[in-house]
């Protein structure tokens, strides 16, 4: 237990052993659970694992110089799965940038997420067709969008009707650290005073690069939006079924305009924050061995073979975490190189002259380097003088 | 004797920040993952088992709030040395640099100064993701009240640093980030000139290339290849965006005839334009040829594999150079 850990009460269903308990004040959450079928367990099961095995190829990627940059969401599958289940096929998300496993939940294709990060384009997926919105690196901004975007909902009537398949609510993930900045208090306000149908998840995996999130806030993260006006709840984030409950429960209550709410998903970073980073530069061997008692993962097979799951299912699991492995390696290696103008596309929806001027320009210049295009010139190798 | 180190561009802002923590007690080290981490550039890297944390502390992540504690601090008498850790992440305290912090001065006529300096990695070419490779300083430039410059060299890195620090007016300090790494002479006796001159690095008698930053190493490397094919050119390093030294680019350029100026942001509304204007008016007789810009298109700071064709090279620089000479 860490400090911040302590008397502060928690939604957990499933003890680290995958012993499901319902704790009696939490009985409203688990009726969420009674509901679902044994396909929907192994469905959480095979997301988790999918999106774990899809996470380490992705950083071996990187590794071999195949991405710019990798962000690893290990640690975070439950919080990731459970919640993104709990979403409606029809709710919006506005997700920060480590949002893989809630990517796979909305059937986003996996791809997208790699192309960014190997830095070919910036995202462009279409948020209206997934409901997934845009990564959003610049911290906490999203979280005001998501909230402006359930205000709209508000204006459209599509909140609160009383028909289950007509209301909409949206959710924003955002990281512990994220929280400091100004734009999230200032959803909460926005939030709160329009009443707005939206869920505040945060995933709280104690770590903000090398900030550790006592030092972040001396509150507990889920009371954060209390005096705005947004309640909020701390749920293990480790544990799949409680993530899923307790997100079920306030995206329905938020559909129903009940109002925004804000859940604490407590979790951990097992990774580092992202391939560049070295976190035996400032956390301890030991903390990380105290969370990997608490893998999602391991925590949610004990539970499913406790309710007689066997071998077969998880050799499956397996055998399809590779497929899914090859199927990435292969489609990353397959991946086009931008073109020039994708650079100049889309900076403005309408013509532009300087953009039309500039894109004409370069052209012409790569064309007169003539060998110069595809191999652009580096500092190292200037290729100066053949072209002219 | 001098006293000589070789250090890198890194490793030189540290000791000139070290230094300037040792010389005044009043200076004090903020921002994200700055003190255990050294920063994720591991600029700051030492100084909390140095000085403390109470010299040298991490903020919470609220970049507004790390500029306007800066303000509040410095109002109590201290000198406040805030990291924003990128580029693309200095807007959400924009309204605290520009309107506060660059203000305070005037509204105060001259009661309250601003001894405050925001060091800002910047620009591109280390294949990062989005708004980690912009160059923002001609929006700070273009606010009265602050000062904005950039090292290009570990010797500069240094004496920048404590100069800007020492400074009672808020300084911008840009650092070159894709040249971290590149080493250099650091004479840590003797500062080799004040923080808002330029300097000529390469002496030429074709072309001028005036330039800043990351984009130095460039210029010199065109300078070097156009050496190969008989022409002369002129690079200087500007060193300070705000206030510019057109003394010396209009010395060099009464010579030359030709000015080219290069930069990795985009070049609408930037410093180039604004180089190439007062030059015309300075030095309109000497000049050849009009002025020539070249930096970053104008669009969005591209993906990673597009950012080659973005940010100027050398070639980019000598093709401005060829059209220069062809007046
Ligand atoms: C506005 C802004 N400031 C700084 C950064 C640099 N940065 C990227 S991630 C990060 C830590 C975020 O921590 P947290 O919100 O807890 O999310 P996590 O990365 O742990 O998922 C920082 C400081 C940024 N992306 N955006």
């Amino acid at each position: 237990m860490t400090a911040s850990e302590k008397d502060i009460p928690m939604v957990q269903l499933l003890s680290p052993e995958g012993d499901f308990s319902v704790p009696s004040e939490y009985a409203g959450y688990a009726e969420f659970i009674k509901e679902l079928r044994e396909e929907d367990f192994l469905k959480f099961y095979r997301d988790m694992a999918r999106i774990r095995r899809f996470d380490n190829e992705a950083t071996a990627l990187q590794r071999q110089g195949q991405m710019g940059l990798w962000v690893p969401a290990v640690g975070q599958e439950a919080a990731q799965i459970g919640s993104g289940h709990a979403v409606g096929p029809n709710d919006h998300i506005f997700p920060s940038y480590r949002e893989h496993g809630v990517a796979i939940t909305h059937g986003v294709d996996l791809m997208s997420i790699i192309k960014m990060f190997r830095g070919v384009n910036h995202g462009g997926w279409n948020p209206e067709e997934t409901r997934f919105h845009l990564y959003a690196i610049v911290l906490g901004t999203q979280v005001l969008h998501a909230t402006g975007y359930a205000m709209g909902l508000n204006f459209d009537g599509k909140v609160g009707t009383g028909n289950k398949d007509e209301d909409l609510a949206v959710i924003t993930y955002f990281g512990d650290g994220s929280t400091a900045e100004g734009d999230v208090s200032e959803a909460f306000l926005f939030a709160a005073t329009h009443k707005t149908p939206q869920v505040f998840f945060c995933q709280n995996n104690q770590w903000a690069i090398s900030s550790q999130v006592e030092s972040q806030t001396t509150v507990p993260l889920y009371l954060r939006g209390d005096g705005f006006g947004v309640p909020g709840i701390r749920v293990d984030g480790n544990d799949v079924l409680a993530c899923y409950a307790v997100t079920k429960k306030h995206m329905d209550d938020a559909r129903a305009g009940l109002g925004p709410s804000m859940i604490e998903a407590f979790t951990y970073r097992m990774g580092a924050h992202t391939t560049s980073d070295d976190p035996s530069k400032y956390r301890d061997e030991t903390e990380y061995e105290m969370w990997k008692s608490r893998d999602p993962i391991t925590r949610f097979e004990k539970f499913l073979r406790k309710q007689g799951i066997g071998d077969e299912f998880f050799a499956e699991v397996e055998a399809a975490g590779d497929q899914l492995a090859t199927e990435i390696r292969e489609a990353t290696f397959a991946l086009q190189e931008p073109s020039i103008e994708s650079m100049f596309n889309h900076v403005y929806s309408e013509p532009h002259p300087l953009i039309t001027e500039q894109l004409a320009w370069l052209k012409g210049y790569e064309a007169s380097m003539g060998g110069h295009e595809g191999a652009p010139a580096t500092e190292g190798d200037v290729n100066y003088g053949g072209a002219r | 004797m001098t006293n000589f180190v070789e250090l890198s561009i890194a490793k030189a802002i540290n000791a000139g920040i070290r230094k300037a923590m040792q010389d005044n007690s009043k200076v004090l080290v903020f921002g994200e993952d700055v003190a255990r981490l050294g920063g994720v550039f591991r600029v700051t890297e030492g100084l909390l088992d140095e000085f403390g944390d109470k010299r040298i502390f991490n903020s919470p992540i609220a970049e507004s709030g790390i500029i306007g504690t800066a303000i509040g601090l410095a109002m109590r008498g201290y000198s406040p040395v805030a990291e924003i850790q990128f580029d693309g992440f200095i807007y959400p305290a924009f309204d605290q640099i520009v309107s506060q912090l660059a203000k305070l001065t005037n509204r105060s006529e001259g009661f309250v100064d601003m001894p405050v300096v925001i060091r800002v990695p910047f620009g591109g070419g280390i294949g990062a993701v989005e708004h980690h490779s912009e160059s923002p300083e001609a929006y700070f430039a273009h606010t009265a009240g602050l000062r904005v410059i950039s090292p290009s060299n570990a010797n500069d890195a240094y004496w920048m640093i404590q100069q800007a620090i020492k400074s009672r007016d808020p300084v911008l300090f840009f650092e070159p980030k894709r040249r971290y790494w590149q080493k250099g002479q650091v004479n840590l006796d003797e500062p080799p000139q004040d923080m808002h001159s330029g300097r000529i690095l390469r002496a030429g008698t074709d072309v001028t290339i005036a330039t800043y930053g990351p984009m130095v190493v460039t210029a010199l490397q065109a300078a070097e290849i156009a050496a190969s094919e008989g022409r002369s050119i002129e690079v200087i390093d500007m060193r300070s965006m705000s206030p510019i030294d057109f003394g010396l680019i209009v010395e060099s350029v009464r010579r030359t005839g030709r000015l080219v100026v290069a930069h990795e942001a985009s070049t609408f509304v930037s410093i180039s334009s604004e180089v190439a204007a007062k030059i015309t008016e300075l030095a309109f007789y000497h000049l050849e040829a009009p002025v020539l810009r070249v930096g970053g298109f104008d669009v969005p700071y591209p993906a990673a594999k597009l950012e080659e064709k973005f940010l100027p090279d050398a070639d980019r620089i000598l093709e401005a150079v060829d059209r220069v000479m062809a007046y």
